[in-house]
């Protein structure tokens, strides 16, 4: 009864009633994606462009990318995302190295206090990184560490864990036990088992947190600005902080030229893991 | 089985590496940083102990209340704001868009994973007033407004701070939520509308009291993260104009790095982590009540 009633026209109605989520879905993605169209574009111009021309103007020559010579150069950008990968790749190595054997020994191995010894890693994802930078700064002061990526490295490291375990120890736990009870059974050697059950299984879920992390410790500012001491040790994103200062304010290419660099990279990632990364980073939302 | 699964030495080898260096570089400074809280000095100058003054300063000094103030309404509005527009759009891909939502989804997830820094000279350079306007100001005067000086004031700054943080995280809330909602089962919404509730009422007695568990840890994670805002602050307002965009992190960087004092400093970062651990424990513990509240 009720069919025949709505069956006039139920794909106008439908269109009718969807008009204001498609206006709204526009408004939205023209807020999220312009302003990003907007940078890349501004990478672009010219200063004259950017003195004389409204500010949404196209720029007039697409293909110069002086800016982005320019911030290479003069702006050190090149020795920036240098420091960036040297410090970030042997981090986060460590980090999922060392947090991978934690959580398989914490969820699938079992002895004694493993609750206690999980729930003090947790406790550390919700420690403001200003407690800890003091000390630290005084400890790489006295090994004479400052002066080097090295306080980058360890500090990622340490401050990585906590959720690289926790997130560890959940993929673990949704491994059925019966996988590596049936292993002792048949005789394998727990390092064995680790390293041809354990790690296999949960190798995706491995790749998953290194991207998680990768933009943790990628996008840092507060461990970079406190241990990089000299420009030349500067991360990228220290380096692109005082980066309007060398230029100063008026030089707008450059500046744009240097965001949409660093912009680029992660943007880039995402590009091609979406999907991975949005798993990931909703997992690890207890970071906050 | 246990013998093998409980093996002591297999364990210390597995474990031991990651909790050395977490006893280490987390724990040991933590402690460490409670100590420095009755001295003052820095390790250049060398430490003198002065007992509970740093606490005392703590409650007369007037630029703690201010970033107190700043830290926790900065918290709140944001998580207000992101939670909510996060919770409209998830409200949007799961009932308008349906299967078409994945690309949406994926486009508005994106600015999540670009470095703060960036974002915040981007937003700077969106909304500038010298030497040449911005975007927002040249679209302000389009439609006959006067050019905003954003930074100028304590009120405009803190507003492009919020929409800045806004923009990037609504998507990101907005996929959190999303899952929430989806594993709410269809046949509750068929129900519910062979009932006769539609829209709204459907989104008031249905939608929000199913999804409370992801509402709720959400807006944990909202607080958790906003309280201990640094980034955001630092790149787009250094905490100005004057020191009234400052949170409670940045004026510990400030007093420690700057001024040296890193007694004052410890205090400070105490004060903070007692705040997140506070909250962190009321917010999980009234929501645990209204759950078995039913």
């Amino acid at each position: 009864m009720t069919a025949t009633f709505t069956d006039r026209s139920p794909r106008l109605i439908s269109f009718v009633r969807r008009i204001p989520v498609w206006i709204i879905v526009g408004i939205l993605l023209v807020v999220v994606v312009y302003p990003l169209f907007w940078l890349l574009t501004g990478s672009l111009k010219t200063q004259e462009e950017f003195l004389n021309n409204p500010t949404w103007a196209l720029p007039e020559d697409w293909t110069n990318f002086s800016n982005y010579v320019e911030a290479w150069t003069t702006g050190n950008l090149g020795v920036y995302i240098r420091n960036s990968v040297l410090a970030v790749v042997p981090a986060l190595f460590f980090t999922i190295v060392f947090g991978v054997a934690a959580g398989f020994a914490l969820e699938v191995m079992v002895w004694k206090g493993r609750g206690p010894v999980l729930l003090a890693f947790l406790a550390g994802i919700m420690i403001p990184g200003q407690m800890i930078l003091l000390p630290l700064f005084t400890i790489y002061f006295r090994a004479g560490l400052t002066g080097s990526l090295w306080p980058l490295i360890i500090t990622y490291t340490a401050i990585g864990l906590p959720l690289t375990v926790f997130m560890m120890a959940t993929y673990f736990r949704s491994v059925p036990r019966e996988i590596f009870e049936a292993a002792t059974l048949d005789g394998a050697n727990i390092f064995r088992m680790f390293w041809t059950i354990g790690f296999p299984l949960v190798r995706n879920a491995i790749f998953t947190v290194a991207l998680v992390q990768f933009f943790f410790i990628w996008n840092d500012l507060l461990i970079a600005l406190t241990f990089t001491t000299r420009d030349d040790l500067r991360t990228i994103q220290v380096g692109l902080l005082n980066f309007t200062g060398q230029f100063g304010q008026i030089q707008y290419g450059p500046t744009f030229a240097a965001i949409a660099v660093n912009v680029i990279g992660t943007l880039a990632i995402y590009l091609f893991l979406n999907q991975r990364v949005m798993k990931g980073l909703t997992a690890g939302s207890v970071k906050g | 089985m246990n013998r093998v699964l409980g093996d002591p030495r297999a364990i210390l080898i597995l474990l031991g590496p990651a909790l050395l260096v977490y006893t280490l570089v987390m724990l040991v400074p933590i402690f460490w940083s409670l100590g420095y809280t009755v001295f003052e000095g820095n390790p250049i100058t060398g430490f003198e102990f002065v007992g509970i003054d740093n606490f005392v300063e703590l409650f007369n000094d007037p630029k703690i209340a201010d970033a107190l103030v700043f830290t926790l309404k900065y918290a709140v509005v944001l998580t207000v704001a992101q939670v909510g527009f996060g919770y409209l759009l998830a409200l949007i891909y799961v009932f308008w868009l349906r299967k078409a939502s994945s690309l949406i989804r994926t486009l508005a997830f994106f600015p999540v994973v670009l470095p703060t820094v960036a974002v915040a000279l981007l937003f700077q350079e969106l909304f500038k007033i010298a030497p040449v306007n911005g975007l927002v100001n040249d679209l302000l005067n389009l439609v006959g407004i006067p050019s905003v000086d954003w930074f100028a004031s304590p009120d405009t700054a803190f507003l492009v701070l919020i929409l800045m943080d806004l923009w990037r995280s609504m998507g990101f809330y907005a996929v959190l939520l999303y899952a929430g909602l989806v594993d709410i089962p269809d046949d509750l919404f068929e129900s519910a509308r062979l009932d006769g509730a539609s829209g709204w009422r459907l989104v008031r007695h249905i939608v929000i009291p199913l999804s409370l568990p992801v509402l709720l840890s959400s807006i944990i994670f909202s607080v958790n993260g906003t309280l201990k805002v640094f980034d955001s602050v630092l790149a787009l307002t250094g905490g100005g104009p004057g020191n009234t965009t400052t949170p409670l992190t940045l004026y510990m960087y400030q007093t420690s790095f700057t001024y040296g004092e890193y007694g004052y400093g410890s205090s400070i970062a105490l004060l903070l982590t007692i705040i997140c651990l506070l909250v962190t424990i009321f917010i999980f513990r009234s929501s645990r009540r209204d759950l078995t509240k039913g």
